[in-house]
């Protein structure tokens, strides 16, 4: 169903586009605003990232959001490949039905319910609130997003290599170490990003289940937005959008790497 | 067909435990807690509700527990139309952006699948990207645009479109501008996965058997997509009841969603166990959806083979 592209077809792609990103290309360019007034343009300036460097408490909150993020995505790429391993290579199990309703719950619960849930655990269990808390919350959503990228990998492969390994004496975990995990690489790399920034990106599960002492930089920014559109805000939010850009082009390059050594 | 590795090994076994108990600690068994609690009372106390499960006094605890629970949460939000007013509004909200992504998404997801192949990737690529940048900033944007003197305005009035600024911000509009943008490619990816696999020869059999274009786009291509599409809406759909972010930074406080409702119970008002019997009712009207979701990922999935 593609021939060339037509007029409609290439003004609709147009709108479209314009949609998705002027938004985000307006925040950018006005966090270079040297007027403090957000919507009045006063020349270029780098005056409202040099204000973010004084601000201690900001930086502390990144520092925390950064480490939580790091934290929560290496575990939720451990446990989500080996939930995607399980659902695609294991065939039939038992329990096969239970993991994969509750790999993809979480997935579409609205973010409020989980929040509430998962404080309510940590009250229960009488678990002091902070780093680690958010942390195991962050986990517990981002490894249902890691399952569904490397199960749809492990899909694409062929599965007659690790065979070859394994009747050749191979043992499994040996297998999956030597064999399958460098071929789904690319897949865990990106499972891996996509962790971290959601759990750099989560406001709500965040607030149910922080404490004091960890606020963590989407709280921080809500608290500031809240009361109106400031210029540090915008020079905070182009930072970590740059952040999120810069990985994903590195993740971009080394996969492309993996696949290219492969041929 | 392949044969099924070993789960019985120990090792195998473990790679299925792991996830499954991590899963069940931290997702099943909070939301039987939320459960629990919903059927509490609000109390001042250290954590503010009672009856709390004493297990060290046994079975006369249990017992004594049991009889302290009640349905008195559920009662006030059936007849309350405080909470019945949020839970319409958040199914309107949720109702109508459905509908208004379907109209943004589905001619955009039309427009991919009838680029040139070799662009294809390429737009892929732009409509999955503005999902990494966080939710919050994207919304924030938004903020920047709607407000009073915002570009918005600016614009229009430049145009001469309007005479006075409108107010954007703090209106439904801006509720389901924000939530149209940041649920977009959501419902752009399936439908063009499904437009995209639509055989181009039952279009062009259409066109031999004596159809227009748009007789053939309606007879042919928008049944095929229809999958898709119903898996778009889903999924925007379940997460948009729970809105909280976007009415908050974009919406009146006139009526709020009910995402809006569960939060202010919880931070503002510390009602818990009002809180989580809001968090009950509201699964249980999402329950539906997810089911007939599952049902679709089902036939998807056998559509595949």
């Amino acid at each position: 169903m593609h021939k060339g592209l037509s007029a409609t077809t290439a003004t609709a792609l147009a709108l479209g586009m314009a949609f998705l990103y002027l938004p985000i290309l307006v925040l950018v360019v006005y966090s270079f605003n040297a007027s403090r007034l957000v919507t009045v343009w006063g020349g270029w300036s780098t005056r409202w990232y040099a204000a973010l460097l004084e601000d201690a408490a900001l930086i502390e909150a990144a520092s925390i959001s950064l480490r939580v993020a790091a934290l929560s995505a290496t575990v939720a790429t451990v446990l989500g490949t080996l939930a995607a391993v399980a659902l695609v290579r294991f065939g039939r199990f038992r329990g096969r039905l239970v993991l994969s309703a509750l790999v993809y719950a979480p997935i579409v619960m609205p973010e409020v319910i989980t929040g509430l849930s998962l404080l309510l655990l940590f009250v229960a269990v009488n678990i002091d609130r902070g780093f680690w808390t958010v942390t195991i919350s962050h986990t517990t959503l981002t490894m249902c997003f890691v399952v569904l990228i490397v199960q749809s990998r492990l899909v694409r492969f062929d599965m007659s290599l690790e065979e070859a390994a394994m009747d050749l004496g191979c043992p499994p975990l040996r297998t999956f170490l030597t064999i399958t995990l460098p071929l789904i690489w690319p897949a865990v790399a990106s499972a891996w990003l996509l962790a971290f920034t959601l759990s750099l990106d989560d406001l709500v599960i965040a607030s149910f289940t922080t404490g004091p002492g960890a606020t963590t930089l989407p709280i921080r920014i809500y608290s500031d937005v809240r009361l109106g559109v400031k210029p540090e805000i915008n020079a905070v939010c182009t930072l970590m959008i740059a952040t999120v850009a810069a990985a994903l082009i590195l993740t971009s390059l080394v996969t492309k790497g993996a696949d290219a050594r492969r041929r | 067909m392949r044969p099924p590795a070993q789960p019985r090994s120990s090792g195998a076994r473990l790679v299925v435990l792991v996830p499954l108990l991590w899963l069940a600690c931290f997702f099943l068994l909070p939301a039987l807690i939320v459960l629990k609690i919903s059927l509490s009372q609000p109390a001042v106390a250290q954590p503010p509700y009672a009856p709390t499960l004493d297990l060290a006094a046994g079975w006369a605890g249990l017992k004594e527990f049991l009889a302290g629970l009640s349905f008195d949460n559920y009662v006030l939000l059936a007849t309350d139309p405080l909470y019945v007013g949020s839970y319409l509004k958040s199914l309107k909200v949720a109702a109508l952006s459905t509908l208004a992504l379907l109209a943004v998404g589905y001619p955009l997801a039309y427009a991919m699948a009838r680029a040139p192949r070799r662009l294809q990737g390429f737009l892929l690529l732009l409509v999955i990207l503005p999902f990494w940048t966080a939710f919050l900033i994207r919304i924030y944007a938004w903020m920047t645009i709607l407000q009073r003197d915002g570009l918005l305005n600016q614009a229009l009035l430049a145009l001469g479109i309007i005479d006075t600024p409108v107010t954007w911000l703090a209106s439904d509009t801006a509720v389901y501008i924000g939530i149209v943008y940041s649920y977009l490619p959501f419902i752009v990816l399936p439908i063009y996965a499904s437009l995209e696999r639509i055989d181009p020869t039952l279009l062009e059999a259409a066109a031999d058997l004596g159809c227009t274009p748009t007789q053939a786009f309606w007879r042919v291509t928008v049944p095929l997509s229809l999958p898709g599409v119903m898996a778009g809406a889903t999924i925007c759909f379940i997460p948009i009841v729970g809105e909280f972010v976007v009415p908050d930074l974009l919406g009146s406080s006139a009526t709020m969603m009910i995402g809006q409702t569960l939060w202010a119970e919880f931070f503002a008002n510390r009602d818990w166990p009002l809180a989580a019997a809001v968090a009950i009712v509201m699964l249980v009207l999402l329950i539906a959806p997810l089911v007939l979701y599952e049902h679709l990922q089902a036939r998807f999935m056998a559509s595949e083979r």
